[in-house]
């Protein structure tokens, strides 16, 4: 080893080794140890109450409205997405595809990559505040002054129990599907064009072309798109947050409410904090048991190219 | 990276395509109007809500509340002169660039030492370093809020600018820390042999040598960390309690339910246009690299 190197090392690793230990680790391990006490944040004596948190899970009636609500976004947000997604990116790539001979993407493909990923990078809560006005009630807002053209009556998109959640949904669908669009375009171009010139001597149809050639081409990207889009999905605190009736209750009357929101409010509103935490650690063992099943569901033989 | 995106496609280049039979050109210009028609479609369903927004946003509140087709009858530039001053968007804003700044500096500064020294030196421990930070990815955010808002304040980094900056930075080193190792491990050894060679010290090949070498990994993640850190809510929600010390997403959705009660849709439409616009300035100056380093950054 070269004179000094322990010295360097040492010294190089001190300070961001330290400061995360402090700030991120402890925080993760604490709220394992905080999740078994009755903690209200206010005393500094928190009594250990084994597993009382979890037990009290079971019968928390908005816990199961949450775990649902979070389930629904966790499928329906990754298909919807992948969905939209790879049915954008296969039209912009080859939709003249036939009439040039070539997958050089329709004219206008630079627009559509480039208006299509800009909502990705927004933040979400500015994204939220958006909709909001956007589903606002009354015939000014954007959705209801659509549907006044086709002359339907204003629907209270957020304030109505059967269409707020859903409207939140579609919310993250919109932002998110330009991403997809821009990552599947980049799995399509590099699939050699031979491939498809062959499909198409053999007399393959469109739709044979997707679902035979260009899909298990680029499984391995849709299944990592999929994983990530429902681990976002397990999120969803900031948009329900944002546009949620009252100022983030997760209403109308707990239609809207998702994990996240309910372990913050929990926490912070009504400082029961040992409580809140346990939401936090059935939090992680959701995302952990969906990463595991959707790798063992997705997974397929990784074909060559 | 950027081969991600832009795969040389040799087929395409070599032989000119042969010609379609006729029959299939008309088919593929039916085909071509259904798919214009189509990608059209969902590129006004992006662009409608945030020109919507735009448009609003020059519009008195009695105009906005009338008919969200009308134009604004005269262009109130004053709601942005309101949204920044007595709205406070103009304090937020200036916070959210002060934390973003110090907070993607730290990022990259720390990042980029974690990785060099993880990538480039072998030692005890070498391993257990590099799966301490990489652990970090795959906890939610969430399950650290409750002690982390507890020790922010226990260190005075609650509520304080720099504090935030400081915390955003220690939670985005866990992707910068793997990102930047996975960089540095594929630039050549002989660089740093040479550096050695010459005189410089460990520091000195790290700063003079390794840091300008690996500027095309630091863009990218810097992309990727200064977005992220933009675009933050969850922490600064718990972490800033006093009002002057805001940041731009919280401001705004703090704003969003006092101007519903106060009526003064305006100053929100502004206040939302203000944080829009410098984002899409930016994303149209960069977007190449914003999509690569994003999507890449994403799936790694």
């Amino acid at each position: 080893m070269r004179a000094g190197s322990r010295r360097f090392i040492i010294t190089a690793l001190a300070v961001p080794v330290l400061l995360y230990c402090v700030l991120v680790v402890s925080p993760y391990l604490q709220s394992f140890y905080i999740s078994l006490t009755d903690w209200n944040g206010l005393s500094p004596e928190r009594n250990f109450v084994g597993l009382a948190n979890y037990a009290r899970l079971l019968d928390d009636e908005v816990f199961w409205i949450s775990l649902w609500h979070n389930v629904i976004a966790v499928v329906v947000i990754p298909v919807a997405t992948l969905a939209l997604g790879l049915f954008f990116a296969t039209m912009i790539r080859v939709g003249r595809y036939r009439a040039r001979g070539g997958a050089t993407g329709v004219r206008g493909a630079a627009f559509y990559r480039i208006a299509y990923f800009f909502p990705h990078v927004l933040s979400i809560a500015v994204i939220g505040v958006l909709f909001s006005n956007v589903y606002d009630p009354t015939a000014s807002g954007l959705a209801n002054g659509l549907l006044g053209v086709v002359g339907i009556d204003p629907v209270n998109w957020l304030g109505d129990k059967q269409t707020a959640y859903p409207a939140i949904l579609a919310v993250i669908v919109w932002l998110s599907v330009g991403f997809y669009v821009v990552l599947f375009m980049g799995a399509m171009s590099s699939i050699p064009t031979e491939i498809y010139e062959a499909a198409r001597l053999d007399g393959a149809s469109r739709w044979q072309i997707f679902h035979r050639v260009t899909l298990p081409l680029i499984w391995d990207t849709v299944q990592v798109a999929g994983v990530y889009l429902g681990i976002h999905a397990l999120d969803m605190f900031a948009i329900v947050n944002v546009m949620s009736a009252a100022g983030g209750s997760g209403g109308p009357d707990n239609a809207t409410q998702v994990l996240g929101n309910h372990l913050y409010l929990t926490a912070f509103q009504d400082s029961r904090f040992g409580y809140a935490t346990a939401i936090g650690v059935a939090l992680l063992l959701l995302t952990l048991v969906f990463a595991w099943v959707s790798l063992k569901v997705t997974r397929r033989d990784r074909i060559e190219y | 990276m950027s081969t991600l995106l832009e795969v040389p496609r040799p087929a395409a280049t070599t032989a000119p395509p042969a010609s379609p039979p006729v029959r299939e050109r008309a088919g593929g210009a039916v085909l071509n109007v259904f798919t214009h028609g189509i990608l059209l479609t969902w590129a006004a369903m992006v662009v409608l809500p945030l020109a919507w927004a735009v448009l609003s946003s020059l519009k008195t509140s009695d105009e906005v509340l009338a008919d969200p087709w009308s134009l604004p009858s005269s262009p109130r530039w004053e709601n942005f002169v309101n949204a920044w001053t007595t709205a406070d968007i103009g304090r937020y804003f200036l916070n959210t660039t002060i934390v973003v700044a110090v907070g993607s500096a730290l990022t990259l500064g720390m990042g980029a030492l974690v990785a060099y020294v993880v990538a480039r030196y072998t030692f005890r421990g070498n391993r257990a370093v590099y799966y301490l930070f990489v652990a970090g990815m795959t906890f939610p955010t969430f399950l650290a809020i409750v002690p982390l808002f507890f020790i922010a304040r226990g260190l005075g980094l609650a509520d304080s600018l720099l504090g935030l900056a400081l915390i955003y930075s220690v939670y985005s080193l866990p992707f910068a820390v793997f990102f930047l190792t996975a960089y540095f491990r594929t630039l050549p050894t002989s660089l740093a042999e040479a550096a050695f060679i010459d005189g410089c010290g460990h520091w000195g090949t790290f700063l003079r040598i390794m840091l300008p070498v690996a500027r095309p990994g630091l863009v990218s993640v810097g992309i990727f960390v200064v977005l992220g850190q933009w675009n933050q809510y969850l922490l600064p929600l718990i972490l800033q309690s006093s009002p002057d010390k805001y940041v731009l997403t919280q401001g705004l959705a703090n704003l969003a339910v006092s101007q519903g009660y106060a009526g003064d849709w305006s100053a929100l439409f502004a206040g939302l246009t203000i944080s829009i616009l410098p984002v899409l300035v930016v994303y149209l100056s960069f977007q190449r690299q914003i999509q690569t380093g994003m999507v890449a950054g994403a799936l790694k």
